[in-house]
């Protein structure tokens, strides 16, 4: 299975069951396709709950995701203006938002909407889903494409919230924040502690049950 | 007195005036008046400022008044689905004013509703909230946003009766009922006008209140893309 398609897995076994989810762009997108699609309720921004998948013969070109990709509605499904739907999202009413990330720092911060450098002419929904989600799980890669660190000690990109995320999910490991930081509950793959602890720049502890284990030597 | 409220495109667009400030539903293409913005590229006006998500696509859409150097101001969420809007806001002949998009439908539903302004987490301690005033409310870091009103706002509808009740479809609905609040002269682009008494009245998102003129749809958004159907 591709990086993409194993975290987004790994993220779909974090959910509870009958959750209020809502996914945002890249990655977070693809979690969808290993939901079963009778026990989650899938909420996207531009005006919907009830998203599911639609087969090529079936696309609507005015039923899409936030991404503005072609859904289908679900048995039970809903529509609703956006100043609703943003207000289902802020009012603490989505259980779970499910993003992509740039950068996440020690201190839980996500930096998602904005490149230094780069014209900043987009937010989207990013800032609100931040604010509002009663949990939020980032899904990236562990590192960017040149190799760097995506777990940093303070954000360097503009943070799109001051709100913590509670679960970060990479092709190489899962971080939990516990108390006051974050807490590497689970080596993904082939990943080491080693590993984990080169590519990761911001502080974090190691759970008991891993340090118990240890690296193989 | 009973007020005819179906009109010609045209004539919808003759009320709008050089400096203009204007809403414009959709998201993307989706549920965007294609018809009202085409007729929109017809008029020798400039200086709007376009209240919208997003400045449509290259080319399409709110697209086509940008390159035809009408807009002045445009205020949205994501305006990085038309390439073009960054080019011009670099060359300085287009302002951008940035907002998250559950702040810039709540702006829109508060100027509607007559409110005067409403405070949010949403962006604290980000770039995007420099400038605002915040305050402490039971513990919590809220900023201010002012409301967003419109001299005209031009919505899309699925159908609408006689007197101007609207019916959305699906994900088209998005930023119309919103807008269609908050504006001083409001009309709404629809596929279908069918008689008063026609419309399921628990059906109906946008009262008639709201709507000052409605016209027919003649371009629209297929899985081929944007189709002129004709009338």
């Amino acid at each position: 299975m591709a990086g993409k398609e194993a975290i987004a897995k790994r993220a779909a076994e974090d959910l509870e069951p009958f959750s209020i989810i809502n996914l945002g762009i890249g990655v977070p997108t693809l979690v969808a396709n290993y939901l079963d699609k009778d026990s989650y309720y899938l909420h996207t921004e531009n005006g919907m709950l009830g998203v599911t998948s639609v087969e090529e013969v079936e696309v609507d070109p005015l039923l899409v995701n936030a991404g503005k990709l072609p859904v289908g509605e679900a048995v039970g499904a809903s529509y609703f203006h956006s100043a609703d739907s943003f207000a289902m999202i802020r009012g603490g009413h989505v259980d779970v938002a499910i993003l992509g990330a740039l950068q996440v720092d020690a201190a839980g911060r996500v930096a998602n909407w904005a490149v230094p450098g780069k014209d900043i002419i987009g937010v989207g929904g990013a800032m609100d889903l931040l604010v509002g989600a009663k949990k939020i799980m980032i899904t990236t890669n562990h590192v960017s494409k040149d190799g760097s660190p995506k777990i940093v000690d303070a954000c360097t990109y503009p943070v799109t919230s001051t709100r913590k995320a509670d679960v970060i999910i990479t092709d190489l490991a899962v971080f939990r924040w516990i108390d006051d930081g974050y807490v590497l509950t689970e080596l993904r793959g082939e990943a080491t502690l080693q590993e984990i602890a080169e590519k990761t720049t911001a502080a974090y502890r190691v759970s008991e049950e891993l340090a118990a284990k240890g690296d193989p030597t | 007195m009973r007020v005819q409220k179906h009109i010609p495109v045209q004539q919808a667009v003759e009320n709008v005036r050089s400096g203009d400030t204007i809403m414009v539903g959709g998201f993307g293409l989706v549920g965007s008046p294609l018809t009202l913005i085409d007729a929109l590229t017809h008029r020798d006006v400039t200086d709007l400022t376009i209240i919208s998500n997003n400045v449509g696509e290259t080319g399409k859409g709110l697209g086509i008044l940008l390159q035809q150097g009408k807009l002045k101001k445009a205020i949205g969420s994501y305006f990085t689905s038309n390439r073009e809007v960054a080019q011009w806001y670099n060359e300085g002949k287009l302002e951008l004013e940035l907002l998250p998009q559950g702040t810039f439908a709540e702006a829109i539903r508060a100027g509607g509703a007559g409110i005067g302004g409403f405070y949010t987490k949403t962006a604290v301690g980000t770039e995007l909230a420099a400038g605002k005033e915040t305050r402490e409310i039971e513990g919590e870091t809220y900023l201010l946003e002012k409301p967003l009103k419109a001299d005209v706002a031009f919505v899309r509808a699925e159908k609408a009766d006689t007197k101007g009740n609207l019916v959305y479809y699906k994900t088209a609905r998005n930023f119309n009922p919103v807008m269609a609040s908050a504006a001083s002269y409001v009309v709404a682009e629809v596929d279908d006008i069918v008689n008063e008494g026609e419309l399921d009245p628990e059906a109906i998102a946008t009262p008639h209140l709201f709507v000052d003129a409605l016209v027919q749809s003649r371009y629209v958004l297929t899985k081929e893309g944007v189709v002129d159907r004709g009338r």
